[in-house]
């Protein structure tokens, strides 16, 4: 397959911080690319011979049981797409995979992954965020640091607010 | 009332400076407008059809006098002087110019107030029952409860782009004034007989396109699940509930799809894993939610008062009317709540004068511990009125405008803004509700026909709750024209019901007329203090499409 099919994430960020991206994405269904490493669609990374150069991307609508969950586990990284970026799944798969499932490599926010999710991205578990290339790095670092505080546990936090108030008041 | 602490303030300051950012990027062309939609949405603000639209927060209807002139002062800074509240306990500014908005953010921000979440497909404003803590038939306080669901739902980093809007309805008294039927999860506080308190839970009701009446996913949810359970739901509606067509994306979709037992199985499984985690609700955490709700350091009211009061009622017939119309008991002997009345014909229903903010400001200062509520009714109430003091009270209301004695009759109509300003509509609704006031203004009239809940929604998104009025009203669009769609025997209360449709629907200036064949209908056929939904229930639509249609 030519190189042109593959896509390269032009801003990746991850854990807060830019960074230069090794990792191409197929989208195509049916062949594996000789690139490595890429991230290839779930159904072509789970028909393929170990390799830790080859990671998976989840759809949106992916279902993740424990099944599912142990075959991810082996996976360098777990990418989760975001077919249009009002399309909210993502967030309850990434938070899945961490607290329920407590996956502990890379996941990666692929797709239409706009400046203005990534908060709630983080606090959902993702520590890598493959922006869209049309998106401002600037934009996108400030909007992550936008909240110092949040009502809820999270992937980031396990202790809602009203937990940590006590906490507090009691001299924690 | 909840009062924030450093952080509550600190999250809506950050609300703020984020939205500042994101207009600032939208003007500079950055952020393209089908982008930046659901960001403004998720701040309260709509572009409309003459100008944007604000609708600003009032958690579960409760607003300190501060507030209320603060509001009083936008309205007149950044608006024209007005704005209008809502059946969702909100209050909406029509003219806000889209660069001023910031700036409108920040001034809430100072009285602990904000626009988050009250549009776009999140988890919206959580509503109540008006008379919450000082109800005679509550048996638990749902504000505290409340307050608890809006910081769980508040930025909810996971649930920021649902399929659909998401409502929750809290009531936690023995009648519900809260419509918890027809909202995406209604809830309802009880206490077993053990006296511990339980939660049930209801699931995929809604108006709108497609009105459904919720379905009971769990009876006797233990409260300390509250918040677990609910991110149960929630995420299940966000995995499952369908992303592929705007109309069928609301949640009672999927629970009718799924059927309530399959929706139950399937949050159940997802609540396994939530049950006894990091939300999970202890006494101490919710006794300081319930510390912000103390009860005000009410005084005494003399027996003699009391007596006066009573002898007042019985020899001003103004006076008497008001009372029975537009005062509710309390919970404390002495006290009573008492409901402003925004319905009349000069204005919109709902809608209120900065000068009138103002001065309702005061009322609330001199006579109700400055607290006020917001009903779905779209009226206001003072919670806390001694007695002895009512006469006064209603005299500064009769000068205002707002002592209507017609709350809950046929008068007290629940009207959208409609056509005249909403770009969702069809039709227009308060030019509708305005000529029914006018034709049925008779005080003996109204009194004769006894509690009638009229709702009026200029398009089928039903933001007037035509549904479940027991006359409901609904403007639909045919090839440009404005029509009017009838239907009768809607309920939002404990029996709740859906309004049948009359049949064809009718021209604008034919409406007045056609309600009063409704009413009609019901003087000849009720039987002695029969309501008009009960007449309606025993004889059906029947009766009422032969007279109309005759």
């Amino acid at each position: 397959m030519p190189d042109t099919q593959l896509e390269h994430a032009q801003t990746l960020i991850k854990l807060g911080q830019p960074e230069q991206d090794e990792w191409a994405l197929s989208r195509i269904d049916d062949k594996l690319p000789e690139r490595r490493p890429v991230i290839v669609p779930l159904a072509l990374w789970q028909a393929s011979d170990a390799d830790p150069q080859l990671a998976p991307w989840l759809p949106s609508d992916t279902v993740i049981d424990d099944e599912l969950a142990a075959t991810l586990a082996k996976a360098p990284l777990v990418a989760i797409d975001f077919p249009a970026f009002t399309d909210g799944r993502g967030y309850s798969l990434a938070r899945l995979l961490r607290e329920r499932y407590g996956y502990q490599g890379e996941v990666r926010a692929i797709g239409d992954v706009l400046v203005d999710q990534l908060f709630y991205m983080s606090r959902c578990g993702f520590d890598a965020l493959a922006l869209r290339e049309d998106q401002h790095l600037d934009d996108a670092l400030r909007a992550l640091g936008a909240f110092s505080v949040s009502y809820q546990p999270g992937v980031d936090s396990q202790e809602a607010l009203f937990e940590r108030r006590l906490r507090e008041a009691n001299g924690g | 009332m909840y009062r924030y602490d450093t952080y509550d303030q600190t999250l809506v300051d950050e609300r703020v400076a984020q939205f500042r950012d994101q207009m600032a990027r939208h003007l500079a062309g950055r952020l393209p407008e089908e982008e930046f939609r659901p960001l403004r949405l998720q701040n309260g603000l709509y572009i409309q059809k003459h100008a944007p639209m604000l609708r600003i927060a009032i958690p579960y209807g409760m607003l300190s006098s501060t507030q209320l002139r603060a509001l009083g002062e936008i309205t007149r800074r950044y608006d024209r002087g007005y704005g209008h509240f809502t059946t969702r306990q909100n209050l909406q500014l029509n003219w806000p110019a889209l660069e001023d908005v910031p700036e409108i953010l920040a001034d809430l921000a100072k009285v602990q107030m904000h626009a988050i979440q009250t549009s776009g497909n999140c988890i919206r404003n959580t509503t109540s029952d008006q008379f919450a803590g000082i109800a005679k038939d509550e048996v638990e306080d749902p504000r505290p409860w409340c307050e608890l669901i809006r910081q769980w739902s508040t930025l909810h980093p996971e649930f920021a782009f649902l399929p659909r809007k998401f409502k929750i309805a809290v009531s936690g008294a023995a009648e519900d004034r809260a419509a918890i039927q027809v909202h995406d999860i209604g809830l309802r506080l009880w206490h077993d007989s053990d006296g511990s308190l339980k939660v049930k839970v209801l699931a995929g009701g809604g108006l709108g396109r497609t009105p459904m009446i919720g379905d009971v996913v769990r009876e006797d949810l233990p409260w300390q699940h509250l918040l677990t359970y609910l991110e149960a739901c929630v995420r299940v509606y966000n995995q499952f509930g369908r992303r592929d067509n705007k109309f069928k994306a609301r949640i009672k979709i999927l629970v009718k799809a799924l059927g309530i037992e399959e929706f139950r199985r399937r949050v159940d499984a997802e609540w396994a894993h939530l049950k006894d985690g990091p939300q999970t609700l202890t006494q101490e955490a919710v006794d300081a939610a319930r510390e912000h709700f103390v009860e005000p350091e009410r005084g005494d009211v003399s027996e003699q008062a009391t007596a006066a009061f009573e002898a007042l009622r019985a020899e001003n017939r103004a006076f008497a009317r008001f009372v029975t119309n537009n005062v509710t008991d309390h919970k404390v002997p002495g006290y009573k709540a008492v409901t402003l009345s925004l319905k009349r014909r000069e204005h919109a229903p709902g809608d209120v004068t900065a000068d009138q903010m103002d001065a309702v400001a005061d009322l609330a200062e001199r006579y109700s511990f400055g607290e006020l509520r917001v009903t779905h009714e779209q009226n206001l109430v003072l919670s806390d009125v001694p007695v002895d003091q009512l006469e006064a009270l209603w005299q500064e209301l009769e000068s205002l405008g707002m002592a209507n004695p017609t709350v809950g009759t046929l008068n007290d109509i629940i009207c959208c803004p409609g056509g005249d300003y909403c770009g969702l509509a069809n039709a227009v609704s308060i030019p509708i509700a305005q000529a029914l006031q006018e034709r049925f203004e008779d005080l003996d009239f109204l009194y004769d026909l006894g509690p009638i809940d009229l709702n009026i929604s200029g398009c089928m998104n039903a933001c007037g709750h035509h549904h479940v009025g027991h006359i409901g009203i609904l403007g639909v669009d045919k090839k440009g024209e404005e029509y009017y769609q009838i239907s009768v025997g809607g309920n939002a209360t404990d029996d709740a019901s859906l309004g049948k449709i009359l049949g064809p629907s009718f021209y604008r200036e034919d409406v007045p007329g056609v309600i009063d064949k409704v009413l009609k209908v019901y003087v000849e056929q009720r039987h002695d203090d029969e309501r008009f939904l009960d007449t309606y229930r025993r004889i059906g639509l029947k009766p009422f499409k032969e007279r109309v249609y005759a």
